[in-house]
């Protein structure tokens, strides 16, 4: 099967795990290039060629404001792929977040 | 409502055929385990609240068969089954698992499920899944699994909640 290049694939983009991280370190802020490196401790070409990516894919926003570029992550875009890589752990956590309460009216009953 | 929010815990090693999932109960051992085998209170918990739970064969027991159909709004449904190889209450069941929505059979695996006492009434109950292949592992968790993608997404989930 033929694959499609990372730099245009949101899912691909967000399957290496250096990009997860820029995006964990946005987080809801708005942050300049400098700000990640400082978050993250890693050399300015490597944030910039990732983040380069992400507003590719358009998981990231960039904003000029003065002489400084911000980004931001565009959460609409984020959703849908984020339901998608866990629907496993969601498929358990949900389960037993019902396991729970099936268990505490159980306990009530015998009280 | 408790104070402290358990949660799921789901540890997959790269390039392994093995995966953990690990919660703890606010409940006495015996119960969580009589939750597993009371084929009334299981129905009642197993799978997405979207999803209806048909429990078409359940034998909880040494050797016993099970089989149960999850159906979605729409209609789709995913069948699942296998065979208890080892029921011992209130421990462990060990057993097979086969999703029968694969595109062919016979990709299997072997599920280990432990019950754990805590202090305070409390339990842990962990399940060892061991598949036959790390692509088989991975295909089953979703594309892209590597160890770190449930953690590493812990602080966005925190972040979309607080979006709701």
């Amino acid at each position: 099967m033929a694959r499609i290049p990372t730099t245009h694939d949101p899912f691909n983009a967000v399957a290496e795990p250096k990009r997860r991280a820029i995006l964990d370190a946005l987080g809801l802020a708005e942050r300049s290039v400098n700000e990640i490196v400082e978050l993250l401790g890693w050399p300015q070409p490597m944030v910039s060629k990732h983040l380069a990516v992400l507003k590719k894919v358009g998981l990231v926003r960039e904003r000029r404001a003065g002489r400084q570029r911000l980004y931001r992550v565009d959460m609409g875009k984020l959703k849908p792929i984020y339901d998608w890589v866990t629907p496993f752990e969601r498929y358990w956590s949900e389960s037993y977040e019902r396991l729970d309460e099936v268990l505490s009216d159980i306990q009530k009953k015998e009280k | 409502m408790s104070e402290k929010k358990n949660k799921t815990v789901i540890n997959a090693e790269p390039g392994k055929q093995e995966l953990f999932i690990t919660r703890e109960f606010d409940a006495p051992r015996e119960l969580v385990f009589k939750a597993h085998i009371d084929p009334d209170i299981y129905v009642q918990w197993l799978g997405p609240r979207d999803l209806t739970m048909t429990l078409e064969t359940f034998e909880p027991t040494s050797g016993g068969r099970w089989r149960f159909i999850q159906k979605d709004n729409e209609g789709n449904e995913f069948g699942f089954h296998g065979v208890n190889h080892d029921v011992t209450a209130p421990e462990r069941i060990i057993g097979t698992f086969e999703f029968e929505g694969l595109p062919e059979s016979g990709h299997v695996i072997l599920e280990t499920t432990k019950f754990e006492s805590l202090p305070g009434g409390r339990t842990r109950v962990t399940t060892q899944s061991v598949y036959q292949s790390v692509e088989d592992r991975d295909g089953m968790v979703a594309a892209g699994m590597e160890s770190g993608v449930v953690d590493g997404f812990e602080r966005l989930d925190e972040i979309l909640e607080k979006m709701k």
